[in-house]
């Protein structure tokens, strides 16, 4: 397979909508034989967030951050139409019925198809959230230095 | 054309043919045929651009009553 080829995908975005698209384009390429590295900053960061997980030793402003911000790939809302929760409810609905896979199901696959998936150390710092708080499977915690490496040698660059 | 492997993703919908096509492809040997079924339409112009990716030969497809069949031959 193209082992050379490449993907570099930022998923700055933390609406479910956006960070679907951004996984149904990371699954298709790792299944089409090419690297896949998916950085993930800021709201993005919440997409991988582990569902009940609590770490030790925060500040008040970090809990209220880990309070207000989404809890996990289960708990994103929809970029439009979210309508406190009814759209988003909808749509989930929907996808089932159609057996379109949900975001953590995409999310398991991209594990399994090998995607890399790197968090951003200073969205982290800002919003006070701790390694031990997402998911398993995380390839490592890094920089922009580590971002542009990988994005300079890819073939397909995307910010999401 | 004997077909070593046959995957069924009737009712599934993108990206799952195309990732389960690439994991099915992984357990037939060089030289040998994997057959894929699926229903959607958009199947069609993605196996075609997922054989010329990744450099497998696409024998055949049939679109028969809502159903495509993909006849791929493992290349390497």
């Amino acid at each position: 397979m193209n082992n050379n080829e490449s993907v570099s995908i930022v998923v700055f975005s933390g609406d479910l909508d956006k960070v679907m698209a951004a996984f149904i384009i990371a699954n298709g390429a790792a299944a089409s034989g090419m690297e896949v590295n998916m950085f993930f900053t800021f709201w993005g960061l919440s997409a991988l967030r582990k569902k009940g997980a609590k770490a030790k030793g925060k500040r008040f402003i970090e809990k209220m951050f880990g309070m207000m911000l989404p809890n996990g790939a289960e708990k994103l809302a929809l970029s439009k139409m979210h309508m406190f929760g009814m759209g988003t409810m909808m749509l989930k609905n929907v996808m089932k019925s159609k057996k379109i896979p949900s975001l953590p199901e995409l999310i398991d696959m991209a594990k399994q198809l090998g995607v890399n998936l790197y968090l951003c150390e200073m969205s982290m710092n800002v919003m006070g959230l701790k390694r031990e708080e997402f998911i398993d499977g995380i390839k490592d915690i890094v920089g922009v230095a580590s971002y542009l490496e990988h994005a300079s040698k890819a073939n397909i660059t995307l910010f999401i | 054309m004997e077909v070593k492997k046959t995957i069924d993703a009737s009712g599934l919908s993108c990206p799952l043919p195309i990732v389960k096509l690439s994991q099915g492809i992984k357990e037939i040997g060089i030289g040998e045929v994997i057959e894929i079924i699926a229903t959607d339409q958009s199947f069609v112009p993605d196996v075609e651009a997922w054989c010329r990716k990744t450099g497998n030969t696409l024998l055949e497809i049939k679109n028969e009553e809502e159903k495509i069949r993909a006849f791929i031959k493992k290349e390497k």
